[in-house]
């Protein structure tokens, strides 16, 4: 008897033993599907540090050797003037006097200039870093014996001179100064225009509509279904209502802007509003509905009205809510592309936006456009667009972290 | 009576004046407002409606167009007059399907690992990864795919098999990508099982394996099959991955090796270029998404139904 | 109904009054035909069991079931010789005058002063704010314990001192009568105690209604009770309304008398 209960308890009867088996292995498979999920973005992310980083092949179209027999970061101004106004044609030389005060920008500046239009160094070949790592004795080799005058370097693509220099259409020169400005100009106006509307909307379904209204219902419906309809639509819509229905508005016409289409950071930005728009109302009447209602039946027992009780008292619990529901919204306008193309961002852009109704090109645009170019350089400098994108998205969402923190705590 | 109650700190001259309905101009100025808030969705919803359907009409109307050929036909050539959307659809199709073969059973074993077996602390670190996933903007795939999965799939097949353009790395990556989704949402619905449910499955002798496959699975079924939904609709309307890898121009196959443009992919091509007005090409944008918009909508509400159905069984 | 009511108020008139009045939430009636009148300066208790439509009718006293969908009031309640239901009376300006003590203490999550001050700021006092909150404090037998960090979060009191507070917070917008829900539920006995002897205090000045589970409260606390039951059809009625040592010394219904000794199911 007392030896029958044994082995009814016992994990080591077969039947037992083949169903914790089982369960073992299914209990691997299922850690397994994370596991999957983590190392691909191991995977992703190494891939672009892979291809923001590593060796390449240079050669000088004009050797500064050749220009000085000084390291030109040595030359004064007179001097990097002088081999400006030697080695260029007098057209050339006066465009750049036009674009760049020479007389006064700072001497790197000036040294830079110098090495883009003078030395014009080309990147014949450029290798990822984990190649660049365990296979440089070879790239050494064939550099010497494919290009015999080419330095070879470790380039990081991700570096100072990407970040403040404009578009280009030569990799080695190009950078994402514009990209930036221009989303950071396109994430304003998004902002702008999809705070108020988001947390008005927000606050006009949880304390004022009464949800057996018809109406009411509608728009809660409408707004969950909104939030499912794919980006690249809101960008149709964008083009057949802000770029150009609303061209003369969008495009700063009828304030007395010249020479503008509808293809504005405006026109964009407020397809970004309309886009971040069911998102961040879904996520600020959350923050809203969070609210203790014994806060609100104490205002109104003092007698309080309806918007006295929300703005003294739902408003300011709900704010940290509502700012971290933002900033998510926000954090995905900033990587969306698609409806960018659409309302007709721009690729090749050399000025800063300077207000609202100018073209514009932004981060995931150049990303977009530099990865679909062939050559590989192309793709470094994508590379480290995407860093960077990556980055601004990071602390977006740690300061997103912080707020829920410090919410919850109390 | 020199109580409090009987001071009058309200201008008002009697009471029954007190307490007479007044009007609040700024309350009425401000639920007016909020209210606006709330219609500026509709107007959206109408202004997509509207947008889409006038430009389709003026689509169909242009001579060569038909509704018939449209929907039936396998080029998609405006040049030389052929309007036949099958393809954009069948590749669309493709990419959707690879990406929830990874996507699903993916998703829905992650899912089942969180909901069932992570202790809270490991659900805790695991989570928020899969939160990263979730955020990482859809170029930064495509890139991915182009430079990652296409190479790793002509490695493995052969140069010659795959094309450098083709749906089946668009889609894998597609998946990678909608993973994140279907698992955080199987997981809600796993979750909204009622613990007494699991309780008297382990009452009756079951592993643990036995109650979250026997027991807490099917009945959170509804709510895993709204996730799955979500995930094709979001597939379907994916973009940018499928603009960067699975190809441009349209082409009638089911090679997953082929390179194949979607729906998305082309409007995304078409209206990259200087696009001008009133042309077929413009026009036809607005038809495709107008397709693509009642396929992604049609999607949404299916699982918005079956999700709520299975909410309404727990509460 | 009316004859129930035996002793006529010494000024000849009631503080508020509430007659045939029946209360849905949606379909269900949770409170059919209640006449109740309330006299001036007195304390009110409202007993029965759970279920039985007290809070319910409480809030009919200051509309504040016009927040809860579905609620509707039948019948009137008079008050300054108005009905607050009728259509031309603003229920925002009905809570100012009538004000309300919740059950479970919700000061604001704001400083101690702020939680006084905010309800005379927003109905428009102009004194002197700091005289306000501190005659308020001392009257809500709070001023000893908090005048030295009136900038303190409110939520840093104990429960006690907070309803005390919600209390406080209630009288500085000068109300009339003071409605309050179980306002004890939450706190221990001594705590009870210091608010049941500030309602006495209060009620040489404020006309008290209280709803209560505590039959020794408010038999200890009332001047008045009235007793309420459920119908059969799960409806409220009000079955004995009377002078609180009457009430329940010699209960006239055996229903009151069923419930006061304990024997009700
Ligand atoms: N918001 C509501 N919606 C629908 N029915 C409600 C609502 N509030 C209360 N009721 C119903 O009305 C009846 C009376 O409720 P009420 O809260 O007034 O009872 P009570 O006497 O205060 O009970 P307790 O002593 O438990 O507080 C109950 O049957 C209750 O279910
Ligand atoms: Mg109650």
């Amino acid at each position: 008897m007392i030896n029958g209960h044994e082995t009814l308890l016992s994990s080591q009867t077969p039947e037992m033993t083949r169903r914790n088996r089982s369960a073992s292995l299914w209990q691997a498979i299922f850690f397994g599907a994370i596991v999957i999920g983590i190392i691909m973005l191991m995977v992703l992310l190494a891939t672009i540090v892979n291809q923001a980083f590593g060796l390449v092949i240079i050669v000088d179209k004009v050797p500064a050797a050749a220009l000085s027999d000084r390291p030109l970061e040595e030359l004064s101004r007179e001097e990097l003037t002088t081999i400006l106004q030697n080695r260029l044609s007098k057209n050339r030389f006066k465009t750049i006097q036009r674009d760049h005060a020479i007389e006064t920008m700072p001497l790197s500046d000036l040294v830079n200039l110098v090495i883009d239009n003078v030395v014009q160094p080309q990147v014949k070949k450029s290798y990822p870093l984990l190649q660049s790592i365990l296979n440089r004795s070879e790239i050494l080799e064939l550099a010497k014996s494919d290009y015999p005058d080419a330095r070879v370097e470790f380039r990081s693509w991700l570096n100072r001179r990407f970040l403040t220099s404009t578009m280009s259409p030569r990799p080695e020169t190009a950078g994402v100064r514009t990209a930036i400005m221009g989303s950071a100009l396109l994430i304003l106006i998004t902002i702008v225009v999809a705070f108020p509307l988001g947390v008005g909307a927000a606050i006009y379904l949880e304390e004022y509509a009464d949800s057996r209204r018809w109406i009411n219902r509608v728009i809660q419906t409408n707004i969950d279904n909104l939030a499912g309809v794919p980006s690249i639509i809101y960008g149709i819509l964008g083009l057949a209502i802000f770029v150009r229905a609303l061209e003369p508005l969008t495009s700063g016409a009828a304030f007395g802007v010249v020479g503008q289409n509808g293809r504005t950071v405006l026109s964009a930005g407020l397809t970004m509003a309309l886009l971040i728009l069911p998102i961040l109302i879904i996520n600020a009447q959350e923050a809203i509905r969070a609210v203790p209602n014994s806060l609100r039946q104490a205002s109104y027992g003092l007698g309080a009205t309806k918007w006295q009780t929300i703005w003294f008292h739902v408003l300011p619990v709900a704010l940290p809510g509502i700012l971290t529901g933002t900033i998510l919204a926000v954090s995905r306008a900033i990587g969306e592309t698609a409806p960018l193309i659409i309302v007709g961002a721009s690729t090749l852009i050399m000025k800063d936006p300077d207000g609202v109704f100018s073209s514009f090109t932004a981060l995931p645009i150049q990303i977009y456009n530099w990865t679909t170019r062939p050559q590989d350089t192309f793709r470094n400098i994508a590379a480290a667009a995407i860093l960077v994108l990556l980055a601004l998205l990071l602390s977006l969402n740690a300061a997103a972290i912080l707020l829920r923190n410090r919410f919850s705590r109390q | 009576m020199t109580s409090i109650a009987r001071e009058n700190l309200f201008k008002a001259p009697s009471r029954m004046e007190f307490l007479k309905k007044r009007f609040r101009k700024l309350e009425f100025g401000i639920q007016a407002f909020l209210f606006f808030c709330g219609f500026v969705s509709i107007l959206t919803t109408i202004g997509i409606v509207f947008e889409l359907g006038k430009e389709s009409l003026l689509f169909f109307q242009t001579p060569g167009v038909n509704l018939v050929e449209f929907f039936t036909t396998t080029t998609w050539q405006p040049s030389i007059g052929q309007y036949g959307v099958l393809p954009l659809v069948t590749s669309t199709l493709m990419t959707s399907t690879f990406a929830m073969l990874i996507a699903l059973p993916l998703g829905l074993a992650a899912a089942i690992y969180l909901s069932e077996y992570a202790d809270p602390k490991v659900r805790k670190v695991l989570k928020p990864i899969l939160e990263i996933l979730a955020g990482i903007p859809t170029v930064v795939y495509g890139y991915f795919a182009l430079t990652f999965m296409t190479p790793l799939l002509r490695g493995i097949f052969g140069q010659q098999t795959v094309q450098i353009y083709n749906t089946l790395s668009a889609g894998l990556v597609m998946g990678i990508m909608i993973l994140p989704l279907v698992a955080s949402m199987s997981e809600d619905a796993l979750r909204a099982v009622p613990r007494a449910l699991r309780e008297a499955a382990y009452g009756v002798g079951a592993t643990k394996l036995e109650t979250s496959i026997q027991v807490v699975l099917p009945a959170a079924l509804s709510g895993i099959v709204a996730a799955f939904i979500i995930g094709i609709s979001r597939a379907v309307g994916e973009t940018m991955i499928v603009a960067v890898a699975a190809g441009a121009g349209p082409k009638f196959t089911f090679n997953p090796f082929e390179g194949a443009e979607t729906m998305t992919g082309y409007i995304a091509r078409i209206s990259g270029g200087d696009l001008s007005y009133d042309t077929p090409d413009y026009n036809s944008i607005f038809a495709i998404g107008l397709l693509l918009f009642v396929i992604t909508l049609g999607l949404n509400i299916i699982s918005r139904t079956i999700s709520r159905r299975f909410r309404e069984v727990y509460e | 109904m009316e004859n129930q009511m035996n002793h006529q108020p010494q000024d000849g008139q009631f503080a508020i009054q509430a007659s045939h009045m029946d209360i849905y939430y949606g379909n269900f009636r949770a409170v059919k035909d209640c006449s109740l009148e309330v006299l001036p300066r007195k304390i009110t208790a409202i007993i029965g069991p759970s279920g039985c439509g007290k809070s319910t009718v409480l809030r009919a006293f200051n509309r504040m079931n016009d927040f809860i969908p579905g609620c509707r009031v039948e019948g009137g309640i008079l008050f300054h010789g108005q009905n607050i239901y009728a259509p031309d009376v603003d229920p925002v300006q009905v809570r100012k005058l009538i004000g309300m003590v919740f059950q479970k203490p919700n000061p604001f999550p704001k400083s101690i002063y702020e939680n006084v001050a905010w309800g005379a700021r927003i109905n428009g006092y102009t004194g002197n704010m700091d005289d306000l909150v501190e005659e308020t404090l001392v009257k809500a037998a709070l001023w000893d314990e908090v005048k030295d960090n009136l900038k303190k979060s409110a939520l840093a009191l104990s429960g006690g001192q907070q309803q005390r507070l919600c209390i406080a917070r209630a009288l500085a917008v000068k109300p009339e009568i003071i409605l309050m829900d179980e306002p004890c539920s939450a706190l221990d006995p001594i705590a009870t105690l210091k608010i049941e002897d500030l309602m006495r205090e209060l009620s040489s000045n404020y006309t008290i209604i209280i709803v209560t589970h505590n039959m020794q409260q408010a038999a200890r606390a009332s001047d008045y009770t009235a007793f309420f039951t459920m119908d059969p059809d799960r409806s409220g009625i009000m079955v004995e309304y009377g002078e609180t040592s009457q009430l329940f010394t010699r209960p006239r219904d055996q229903r009151t008398e069923d419930y006061i000794t304990g024997r009700f199911g």
